[in-house]
């Protein structure tokens, strides 16, 4: 059976319209998942609640009530904000997001681009997000969004370093920029000599790992290191003056950004779509490869709204001192360490 | 783009009436941030203006009143008991510590004396608004800093707490229990087995707060070093309650103060800290809490039989004169001046509340920090608008 | 002072206390169904109105005040102590016939209109608390909220109904000396 997803039918215009729907299909439901299964309902049930249980079954259509909620909200512009850049700025948010998950492999032959600098690409893209809070944070003549904005800006860009020091010990390791490459690598790699399940990267680069994870948490702004949105404080920092449809995008950017994290996560030290004992080439794989690399999202998921639901903010300069002071150096031990091992071992 | 004639009006007119509301004049030291009355952090209607530099803030201001119930004009014009019921309304997480004050200054000018049962009672219920009150502090502290979780924790182990009170007084935030000479009624059966339940579960959350909230590592340096005060500082302001204790003041009015409670009795020990910064004052509150269980405890076993009111008029007339009695309720000193011309209701009633002089200090201290230890220091100092405005 | 060791396990222990109440909450139930994932059972909040709360309010909780019609001597004492005026009484007074053959005749007072306006009441019990002749009762029930403002004033045959709901007053815990009304029914 033909993958679908394999890219060699159609024409040029043919191929892209299918590469932008499917990955809207995949940000809308990663997005939905993840609001469902965390916001919803794991946080209820951390806090003794039981969350939205009135719309659909134990509130799992809740996302769909939301969504027409907000869609018949009054389309307010403040009267000093600039009006374009306010109106542009939630879509360079899911521009962003788009774009990463492009990228993304589901299966040997499922993926929408192979591109031999996929990682480099992934990372690339995700700090197009800081250009959008920053024009929110400025476009809402509100000096509570400046100040979100402005925070955001320094944090994400602060949290960029840590995140690709981490995975550049993946890539080491892997020997390839390449997404597919490095899922082959974990597959079929070995730890030390052992090659009873391939060499997932969690193992070999914990470090990396857990810097990864810190990144992440960071450039999604989320708790511990949400102050760009800092609910008690600027209350909705740069997406104060956002009521409404724009205010959805950015909720659905901030959770499907979280979705295509976690699967960027769990290919670069999960293992992405493979399955230690299956052969990479087997054809079954482009249908159970979307399924496994969907589990292992939500595995991921769970650590970042576990420390979300769990801890109260830094502060600003705690943050960036945090990431300057800790986890950069952190980062390059490993790099180091990494080096070292590759070449004696 | 363009504008009509009539788009230009009215922008003028909005530009003109933010200038005459708010008093934000964008001079040299800084921008100004108005964390207005309708703000997530501020405890209620309370209005902060920050200059700020960058995040650093030059100069703040407190402007509280929004929300002012005109409390001493409407107590010229009540009887006793309908002013009982009022001043619940006061500080409302720990309602029943507003009437308290209010029945000893009554019962001072009276000179009657409620008899030991009532007393013990009244003691038992004081606490537990006290631990109803500092409960939800813990919870919203948590809150305040960026942790969702602990404040839906601490409104389902409060409930325990709203339960108990409520099978006694008939109402969870709002009792109006205490009448001059005593109590209204006495306790149902059943209620000290339950309510010394209560107390255990209120341990294990207080365990639970300690695990969750005071032993993260993030909560410390957010709340270490930030906002200290020194106790002679604390003393000049008026501060009362934790926040002076939290800078190692010893002072308890429960202890210090002879009023008719029954804490003389007990054995009890008052919580200090001596670094002065928002964590010896949250740690301070959390404290009180386990304090207040074990003070419970005491008071559940040694309750004395007896009547449950004293010997009073059905009527109440209270003689001339003028009494002041301040006791430790949870925020801090609450006194209350009464002064009777022999009517059914008082002539004149001066509250002093605890957080008015509590967030007195807030302009001094609020100086040079940043702009999340704004909310760290006013969440940390504690205050409750009915309390402040009243 | 004691201050808690500034190391790693702070946040861990955070950490395993949402877990924990997590999944208490998903996996409430012990023994064979340990597994078997039971949100509604495991979590402090209920469905309500779908499902009524497991505790019903206390017997004293001040839910809404009955009145026993035959006992008021329309003496306005209720009406006047209440700190909100929203309690309106108008009555008339009648010629009631002799206790004894050849007495005097009575005269009673009737009510015409007994009002509460639960719009404005404090439900402070201010009311029931000065009645002196047992007319006023305090119920438990709540559910009694209208779309209309106007019917939240309850008229006198309504307060009337309110008195089936009316629970006996509890008997005091040990030590107390007080003594147990009755509810007249």
């Amino acid at each position: 059976m033909a993958s679908v997803l394999a890219l060699d039918w159609g024409n040029y215009w043919q191929q892209s319209i299918f590469r932008v729907l499917g990955s809207a299909v995949f940000i809308i439901l990663g997005a939905g998942t993840f609001v469902i299964a965390f916001l919803f309902k794991m946080m209820s049930y951390m806090q003794s609640r039981l969350g939205p249980m009135e719309a659909g079954p134990h509130g799992t259509l809740q996302l769909v009530a939301e969504v027409g909620k907000f869609l018949q909200k009054e389309d307010l512009v403040p009267a000093r904000a600039d009006e374009r850049l306010f109106k542009l700025a939630p879509y360079i948010v899911l521009a962003s997001t788009f774009l990463l998950a492009v990228v993304m492999p589901f299966g040997p032959d499922a993926y929408f681009v192979n591109l031999d600098t996929g990682v480099f690409l992934a990372l690339a893209l995700s700090s197009i997000s800081v250009i959008g809070i920053l024009v929110a944070g400025w476009a809402s003549a509100n000096k509570y969004s400046l100040i979100g904005g402005l925070r955001a800006a320094g944090q994400l860009i602060a949290y960029e370093l840590p995140m690709v020091l981490a995975v550049v010990g993946v890539v080491i390791q892997a020997g390839t920029l390449n997404l597919q490459g490095i899922v082959a690598a974990q597959h079929s790699g070995e730890i030390f000599g052992w090659d009873g399940i391939g060499n997932p990267f969690i193992l070999t680069q914990l470090v990396g790992f857990v810097v990864f994870l810190i990144a992440t948490q960071a450039e999604l702004a989320q708790t511990p290191f949400d102050m760009p949105i800092a609910e008690s404080e600027i209350v909705t920092g740069y997406m104060t003056e956002y009521s409404g449809m724009r205010f959805l995008l950015f909720f659905i950017a901030e959770f499907a950004t979280a979705a295509v994290f976690a699967a960027l996560a769990a290919t670069l030290f999960l293992g992405g779509w493979a399955v230690p004992f299956v052969d990479l080439d087997d054809n079954v794989m482009n249908v159970v490869g979307p399924l496994v690399l969907v589990t292992k999202m939500m595995l991921v998921g769970t650590l970042i709204f576990w420390a979300r639901f769990t801890f109260p903010r830094f502060r600003e300069d705690q943050l960036q001192s945090f990431a300057w002071k800790a986890l950069i150096p952190i980062s390059l031990v490993n790099i180091l360490a990494t080096m070292v091992l590759k070449v004696a071992l | 783009m363009t504008l009509t004639e009539s788009q230009q009006l009215a922008y003028a007119n909005a530009q003109a009436a933010d200038g005459r509301v708010n008093v934000e004049l964008e001079t040299d030291d800084g921008m100004v941030l108005n964390m207005g009355p309708q703000h997530p952090a501020t405890h209620g209607t309370l209005r902060l203006i920050a200059h700020l530099d960058g995040e650093q803030v030059t100069s703040a201001d407190v402007m509280c009143g929004y929300m002012h119930r005109g409390y001493e004009k409407l107590c010229e014009v009540r009887t006793y008991p309908q002013v009982t019921t009022l001043v619940n309304r006061i500080d409302w997480l720990g309602s029943f510590a507003n009437e308290v004050p209010f029945i000893l200054a009554a019962e001072q000018l009276m000179e009657v004396e409620a008899p030991p049962r009532a007393k013990w009672i009244r003691t038992i219920l004081f606490e537990l608004s006290r631990i109803a009150n500092i409960s939800l502090f813990i919870g919203d502290l948590a809150l305040q800093l960026g942790a969702q979780t602990p404040a839906f924790l601490a409104f389902r182990d409060r409930e325990f707490v709203l339960n108990q009170i409520e099978s006694v007084t008939g109402g969870r935030f709002h009792p109006n229990f205490d009448r001059i000479g005593g109590l209204k009624d006495d306790l149902p059966k059943g209620w000290v087995a339950d309510t010394k339940a209560a107390m255990v579960r209120l341990r294990e959350f207080c365990d639970l707060m300690e695990g969750l909230v005071y032993g993260n590592e993030i909560f410390q340096t957010r709340t270490r070093g930030i906002g200290i005060i020194p106790a002679k500082v604390a003393e000049s302001y008026g501060l009362s309650g934790a926040n002076l204790r939290g800078s190692g003041v010893d002072w308890d009015l429960r202890r210090d103060a002879n009023i008719g409670l029954a804490y003389d009795d007990l054995d009890w020990k008052v919580w200090t800290h001596p670094d002065g910064d928002c964590f010896a004052r949250c740690w301070v509150r959390l404290q009180e809490v386990r304090e207040a269980t074990k003070i419970v405890d005491q008071l559940c076993d040694g309750l004395p039989s007896g009547p449950i009111m004293a010997k009073v008029p059905r009527i109440i007339k209270v003689p001339e004169g003028e009494a002041y009695i301040a006791t430790e309720n949870p925020l801090g000193a609450m006194g209350y001046y009464v002064v009777s011309r022999g009517d059914i209701g008082p002539f004149r009633v001066k509250i002093r509340s605890a957080s008015f002089n509590n967030i007195s200090i807030a302009p001094w201290l609020l100086r040079g920090v940043y702009v999340p230890d704004i909310i760290a220091i006013l969440a940390s100092l504690y205050f409750i608008l009915g309390d402040i405005d009243r | 002072m004691p201050r808690p060791a500034l190391k790693i396990p702070g946040l861990f222990t955070g950490l395993k206390i949402t877990m924990g109440i997590f999944l208490k909450t998903m996996f409430p139930a012990r023994g064979i169904k340990t597994l078997l994932p039971a949100p509604t059972l495991g979590a402090v909040t209920v469905q309500y109105p779908h499902k009524s709360p497991p505790e019903v309010p206390a017997a004293r909780a001040r839910g809404v005040i009955a009145l026993k019609e035959e006992n008021c001597t329309v003496c306005m004492l209720c009406s006047r102590s209440c700190p909100d005026w929203c309690i309106y009484i108008e009555g008339h007074k009648t010629k009631a016939p002799p206790r004894r053959p050849g007495g005097k005749e009575r005269t009673v007072s009737a009510l015409d209109r007994f009002d509460i306006d639960y719009a404005l009441c404090m439900y402070c019990g201010i009311c029931v608390e000065v009645c002196p002749f047992d007319a006023l009762f305090w119920s438990p029930e709540f559910e009694y909220s209208e779309p209309r403002l106007a019917d939240l004033l309850h008229d006198m045959d309504r307060l009337g109904e309110w008195m089936e709901t009316v629970p006996d007053f509890e008997t005091y815990e040990a030590g107390s000396d007080a003594k147990v009304r009755k509810v007249p029914r």
